[in-house]
């Protein structure tokens, strides 16, 4: 050590630290200076998710326009599928089965997107984590922020179905505000469980898409799970309609479907547990990815 | 040592307070899938099969022990051959990488002057600088306020309006001036310049230069990484030599890069 000053001769490193009041670098903050390091970046957050929409589609020729384009070709190619090849609508005349084909797999996508994000939003941008100094939960929170603006884009076609297939704008459609609060909020608890995972393990992302794709089959995004389990126990049809995406999803039709009946599709409490899984993953899944916060962009 | 302020007052020119405090540092990497030369998907699979404590990973030890204590008003360069350690020794100062054992204590938040990962090439110049002002921590007041500064210190503008053009159709020239005139517009308290940031033409790199030499005055500490030893004399009164990851000296600037010239056999 070189030419230390006399006073502080003979004294740890550690001692020397405290004596001066210099911190641990790259500890990992109190969770209430977490939440509010976080506010404080609020600005960076939704820069960055705008930034990341809009990179999106910059190099195609039409441009902004495949954020309407891309869920309305989703929704035609599922239609094409399930609706006139395998016809999954079961009863359901086609004036309801196609508004409910377009809201299951946009309400679904969101998620499931956010999801997908959420696994790469720091084994993908380590650069990022490596450089500069903001709070990780920045980076899923971002992502999922994103995703919510592009299904802002598929709602506007979302309502051009409804509208189509006559189901016209009601009271009931003010629904959709508390319901898309509840699921961004589920997504983003979500999102921050599968970040920390894929932190650790990227081969995450890798799997994912399975996972997500028997989640999607399971919760009836194509075919109306009451009807699908007519003749099985009533206990497993409750199971699959109280998981977390059929809810937001039978949530969302009701609210902009007029026959789309509330009495068989929905489980009992279903706003109970609609807010119920958004508080427990949001909140979980926020302390769950802080714990690690000291961890993360470790190679 | 309960009255420091009469003391303090006549060490002026020395000033004792410590900034960054550098106890037994140890860095690990861990790289996935490089323990056998052959990457193939049956290798893999027998490296998953094959039980052991971490199946597949191979462990790179960049740092090795480092302690160190750097005070107020200090300018440290480090030095050392390519892959000694350097950059990332800068990265476990700032708290970006986890350390392996040991500690870094700071005063402050050291930074890295750096802003490349946050910004975007399909974005345009315009956005990026907003978006790189916020990524560094600023708030949207202080970006609005030195935008301005930015682009006309980038001098992007100066052969037509580029800065609303994205940033992938910049020569690589451009591109790296809007980079270091983002990151060079935040003042910080410990201040990390990782080498070669004075890009761009003659002219650039003087401004850049003396850019540099500002914020070095405005911070509190300064490190250096760079492989030019005449940029170190010019900066530094302190340098960390570092060889294989661990501190081979530490001392006065002439005396080490002495050291360092006959080591490298200049």
């Amino acid at each position: 050590m070189s030419a230390a000053p006399s006073p502080d001769e003979g004294l740890t490193p550690a001692a020397l630290a405290a004596k001066y009041g210099l911190a641990v670098s790259g500890a990992r903050p109190s969770l209430g200076a977490y939440v509010k390091q976080l506010w404080g970046r609020r600005h960076f957050i939704i820069a960055f998710s705008q930034a990341k929409l809009t990179a999106q589609y910059s190099q195609a020729k039409l441009g902004q326009l495949w954020q309407v384009a891309t869920p309305l070709l989703n929704a035609a190619v599922y239609y094409f599928i399930f609706g006139v090849i395998l016809h999954a609508s079961r009863g359901m005349s086609k004036d309801v089965y196609i508004p409910f084909l377009v809201t299951g797999v946009f309400v679904f996508t969101f998620t499931q997107s956010s999801v997908m994000s959420g696994v790469r939003a720091i084994s993908g941008n380590l650069g990022l984590v490596r450089a500069l100094h903001f709070p990780r939960a920045a980076l899923p929170i971002s992502f999922s922020l994103q995703q919510l603006q592009q299904l802002l884009f598929s709602l506007i076609v979302m309502f051009l179905v409804a509208i189509g297939f006559g189901n016209y704008p009601g009271m009931s459609w003010l629904l959709i505000i508390p319901i898309l609060l509840l699921q961004l909020l589920f997504n983003t608890g979500l999102a921050l469980i599968v970040a920390r995972a894929g932190a650790k393990t990227p081969d995450l992302a890798q799997l994912m898409p399975f996972l997500l794709r028997t989640w999607m089959y399971a919760s009836g995004v194509m075919f109306s799970i009451s009807g699908m389990l007519k003749d099985r126990p009533e206990w497993a049809k409750l199971l699959l309609q109280i998981n977390p995406a059929a809810v937001y999803m039978d949530l969302m039709r009701f609210a902009l479907i007029d026959g789309y009946g509330a009495a068989q599709n929905l489980p009992p409490h279903v706003w109970g547990i609609a807010l119920g899984w958004a508080v427990v993953f949001f909140v979980g899944g926020f302390v769950y990815f802080w714990k690690a916060e000291e961890r993360y962009g470790r190679g | 040592m309960a009255e420091q302020t009469p003391e303090r007052d006549l060490v002026r020119d020395r000033d004792p307070r410590p900034t960054v405090i550098a106890d037994e540092l140890h860095i690990v990497y861990r790289v996935n899938g490089a323990r056998t030369g052959k990457g193939s998907a049956t290798s893999a699979l027998s490296r998953i099969l094959r039980r052991g404590d971490e199946r597949g990973v191979r462990k790179v030890h960049a740092v090795r022990g480092v302690s160190f204590v750097a005070r107020r008003g200090e300018a440290i360069g480090l030095i050392g051959s390519n892959g000694s350690g350097k950059s990332t020794l800068l990265r476990a100062i700032a708290g970006l990488l986890p350390a392996e054992s040991g500690k870094v204590y700071t005063d402050g938040q050291p930074s890295l002057l750096g802003v490349n990962a946050a910004l975007m090439n399909d974005l345009t110049g315009e956005r990026n600088v907003i978006l790189g002002g916020l990524a560094m921590g600023m708030s949207r007041e202080q970006v609005k306020e030195r935008y301005q500064g930015i682009v006309d210190f980038s001098g992007i503008n100066e052969k037509g309006d580029f800065i609303t053009l994205p940033m992938r159709t910049y020569s690589s020239g451009m591109a790296a001036r809007l980079r270091f005139s983002i990151a060079a517009a935040k003042d910080h308290d410990v201040l990390m310049i990782d080498e070669a940031l004075a890009t761009g033409d003659r002219k650039f790199q003087k401004r850049s230069e003396a850019r540099i030499r500002e914020l070095r005055k405005e911070a509190g500490t300064v490190f250096l990484v760079s492989h030019n030893n005449k940029s170190i004399r010019d900066t530094c009164d302190r340098v960390l030599w570092l060889e294989r990851g661990e501190l081979r000296m530490d001392g006065p600037t002439e005396e080490v890069l002495g050291e360092y010239e006959k080591f490298t056999g200049k």
